[in-house]
């Protein structure tokens, strides 16, 4: 048998090559995101160790860096976020996947998704012009006459704090919740509906107690990759979360989230322990992001892998 | 004759129930479109006020003057997302083409998974990373430090899309071009993936889309700047920081220059998702 | 047309004790028989008796699959075709092959589907007239010659499956595998394959899978028969000359076949 042209034979090697090192290449630069961001935080790592996630107090004059009020404003920002985008979002994925004809759940899925699609900074700049001045007069006290017996909705109103980033977070993150519990709802098979229906449910109640407790697990992956979304949101929370560093117990009280620290005081540090310490920001928020992701992963691949 | 307590139809509410239930539903779709709507409607409200030519075409003017433009923004992105598009194309497809036709096992699902996992770490951490790569060794900034952490958000989205393009071309196309004795080589680059070519632009197109609005890494790598930059190894002025740092400061002009800016971008943004999705495939079959 | 000798080589091509697996599944075990040179081999049978799966190992696109297994010898001119030390690529260029269905390259006009196989070094001086050789040989030509840069995908049914074939003859062949080429055709584009067949025939080994008794009857000078036991293997039952397999079978089991008792 004729062997190959050696010149085939060498290009289909190189060919090879090349795609086989794409990848490795890839992989190579996921493992350098983790090793660079190390690298960047090790001084403020063996300065502070593991005190940096609960020391109360982020002072950059006196070279204090504890990570507690950002950790707690991205925490209540986020949840925030969740509970509302989750609560529209669910109940938007029934609707599309289920009770919306055809020739309207596509644009409407569509348009949702376009949610997406629009850039963090004019997130925040809605929020900071439109959002903020009405959450200043009037959601803020409106809510604070109804429910102002709770200390969340007690304290000055500025327009900027926890509460508006945890609307335009809220916003940002819909779509991730949507799309992926529509999908995950649509992937529920047929014949589990029609048991219910032929029990004698309406839809609507074969939806609420057959499909969804099916989709249970779908749904909550796609909650907590929305909640990794909402983690790192920068530009948006930044512009209107307030940017200060402390702790209080008003959801109209200005905050500090890991990220929007990062975007505001990097181009400032003055110090190389300033400059590590804001670096192990951005590792824990890769840490955290990763993990997050990775757990959401598996419950989808759960879901879906039985299809 | 019809026994009426026997089959009524609204026994114990239920029917009232589920209309209810259907409602609100609805009410949580239709609401989650018009949040679209009302920033879409919002920025081009302000934004049309702002946006002409001269804003189109002129530089900023120092703080204090009123007037200027954003051009310089303009072109500055337009080279950071280019620069990035050449960097994470060929390595982004060439992966998606790995994971289709010859990664097996272990081996291809952990690059799924790392790939996976990528697409949700936040853009300030891939700065930043971009950042202690490009920009503290050599102690400046530069618009490539940009496109470097512009092609490490694209990367996820390319690898994804360009796998599924390469896959859903039909076997037996895959099996005509194998049984004529091709190389692999022209097999796959000649055949499968040209066939594959408008399902990969898409994916290439809502990747572009995906960075040329972000704003947090643009901080510490392209920094931004008030003259005309076309030197990538410089800072260079981006659209999305311009718009940043008018929004947050106490001026009323740069305000509306900020709307003006943020109109463009959103346009920009949405027309290259609308343009991926129907021009170049037809929108995806959801289960 | 006057008959004349045969220019190309009559190759031997055989396969002994071939048994092909997916997995851990076993889709054909213990074939062995001789491919005639410049012939029309039939293999027939009921669905799922594997003739496809044997056709497939002939040129080594079975093992393309996750985890598909020969084992066995399959034979071109004495070299054993799975020897690690002969490229599957070079093979396919010996030994080509027509798909069920037609499968023009989409991106490619009619030309540039004939002269895909062709290797690079090809001069495009020379690529004219294989395009025109190879479309006369698959019948094609008159139809076609006026529209060669027109997509492969415009042409009918029977014409795409006609510039297979063409495809195919450019890269030339000593050997022609064809899976049911015929099954997603009107009758008279398969009249046309058929008759494509025969005279292709002179030149090439042809081995061709089919479901249609009356074209294996029809068309080829061999036919071959098999069955797949209750193990699920499919096993060659019988093979000899078509002529006398369809007058004087010689296992019953062909005779119910051809009879129309089953399959």
């Amino acid at each position: 048998m004729r062997r190959r042209a050696d010149s085939a034979r060498r290009s289909d090697a190189f060919f090879l090559f090349c795609v086989y090192a794409a990848a490795a290449f890839f992989v190579v630069i996921v493992a350098a995101l983790f090793v660079m961001l190390t690298k960047g935080s090790w001084l403020s790592l063996q300065t502070f160790g593991l005190k940096f996630l609960w020391t109360s107090e982020w002072n950059p004059v006196n070279n204090t860096f504890g990570a507690l009020p950002l950790i707690f404003g991205t925490v209540v920002s986020s949840l925030i976020a969740i509970v509302l985008a989750g609560l529209v979002g669910i109940l938007a994925a029934t609707f599309l996947a289920d009770f919306a004809p055809r020739w309207m759940a596509r644009p409407l899925s569509f348009t949702i998704e376009l949610l997406a699609a629009v850039p963090s900074v004019v997130y925040g700049l809605w929020g900071l012009f439109v959002l903020a001045p009405l959450i200043r007069s009037y959601i803020g006290p409106a809510l604070q006459k109804t429910l102002g017996f709770l200390p969340l909705f007690q304290g000055p109103i500025y327009g900027v704090g926890l509460l508006t980033a945890g609307i335009i977070l809220a916003i940002m993150i819909l779509p991730t919740v949507t799309a992926i519990s529509r999908d995950v709802i649509a992937a529920i098979p047929e014949d589990q509906r029609e048991a219910g229906m032929s029990l004698g449910a309406t839809k609507w109640e074969t939806i609420r107690s057959v499909v969804l407790p099916a989709a249970r697990t779908g749904i909550f992956g796609a909650l907590i990759l929305a909640l990794g979304r909402a983690v790192g949101e920068t530009i948006a929370v930044t512009m209107v979360i307030g940017n200060r560093p402390v702790i209080s117990a008003s959801l109209f009280a200005p905050s500090y989230t890991l990220a929007s620290v990062i975007a505001n005081e990097f181009t400032e540090a003055t110090s190389d322990l300033y400059l590590s310490a804001l670096i192990e920001l951005g590792l824990l928020l890769f840490v955290v992001s990763f993990l997050i992701n990775a757990m959401a992963r598996l419950m989808m691949w759960t879901v879906f892998r039985d299809k | 004759m019809i026994n009426k307590d026997v089959w009524d139809k609204n026994r114990g509410g239920r029917k009232t129930r589920s209309a209810i239930g259907v409602f609100l539903t609805g009410l949580c779709a239709s609401l989650a479109a018009l949040a679209l709507l009302a920033v879409l409607g919002y920025v081009i409200y302000q934004g049309a006020r702002a946006v002409n030519p001269a804003f189109l075409t002129q530089l900023p003017k120092p703080v204090g003057e009123t007037g200027g433009g954003v051009a310089n923004g303009i072109v500055g992105s337009l080279i950071t997302v280019a620069l990035a598009t050449l960097i994470a194309t060929p390595l982004g497809v060439l992966t998606g083409i790995f994971l289709a036709l010859f990664g097996r096992g272990m081996v291809a699902e952990s690059v799924r998974f790392l790939s996976d996992v990528l697409s949700g770490i936040p853009s300030i951490a891939i700065g930043l990373f971009a950042y202690t790569l490009l920009v503290a060794p050599f102690k400046h900034f530069s618009g490539v430090s940009a496109s470097v952490a512009f092609a490490v958000l694209m990367l996820p989205l390319i690898i994804r899309t360009s796998e599924e393009a390469v896959r859903s071309v039909p076997q037996t196309i895959r099996e005509g071009a194998l049984a004529l004795g091709m190389s692999v080589y022209r097999s796959t680059m000649q055949v499968i993936v040209p066939a594959a070519r408008p399902a990969i632009i898409t994916g290439l197109l809502l990747s572009i889309a995906r960075v040329a609005g972000e704003t947090a890494p643009l901080l510490f790598t392209a920094f931004g700047s008030p003259f005309w930059t076309v030197n990538p190894t410089q800072p260079m002025a981006q659209l999305p920081l311009q718009i940043f740092n008018y929004a947050i400061s106490p001026y009323e002009d740069w305000h509306r220059q900020a709307w003006g800016g943020a109109m463009i971008l959103i346009l920009a943004v949405l027309v290259l998702n609308i343009t991926a999705r129907f021009v170049f495939a037809a929108p995806k079959n959801r289960q | 047309m006057t008959t004349s000798a045969p220019s190309r080589k009559a190759t031997s091509f055989r396969v002994d004790d071939l048994a092909a697996f997916y997995g851990s599944r076993q889709a054909i075990g213990g074939v062995t028989m001789d491919f005639a040179p410049h012939a029309v081999t039939a293999l027939m049978g009921p669905s799922g008796c594997g003739k496809t799966t044997l056709l497939r190992c002939l040129n080594r696109i079975h093992e393309i699959l996750p985890k598909a297994r020969v084992e066995g010898k399959v034979s071109l001119d004495g070299e054993d075709v799975y020897d690690s030390g002969i490229s599957a690529i070079e093979l396919r260029r010996r030994v080509g092959m027509v798909f069920q269905r037609a499968n023009p390259f989409p991106t490619m006009s009619i030309a540039g589907n004939v002269t895909a196989g062709l290797l690079s070094d090809v001069p495009n001086s020379a690529r004219a007239q294989i395009v025109e050789k190879a479309l006369r040989g698959a019948a094609l030509w008159d139809e076609v010659k006026d529209k060669l840069n027109q997509p492969g995908t415009s042409l009918s049914g029977g014409q795409q499956q006609r510039l297979c074939i063409a495809r195919a003859l450019a890269v030339e062949p000593e050997v022609l595998l064809m899976d049911e080429p015929t099954s997603s055709l009107d009758p008279i584009s398969t009249a046309s394959v058929e008759d494509l067949m025969e005279s292709l025939a002179k030149e090439y080994t042809i081995v061709v899978v089919t479901h249609n008794m009356q074209q294996a009857a029809r068309v080829s000078n061999y036919s071959a028969f098999m069955l797949s036991g209750e193990d699920g293997i499919g096993h060659l039952i019988e093979m000899s000359e078509t002529r006398q397999m369809f007058t004087k079978p010689t296992d019953p089991r062909t005779e119910d076949y051809i009879t129309g008792r089953f399959g």
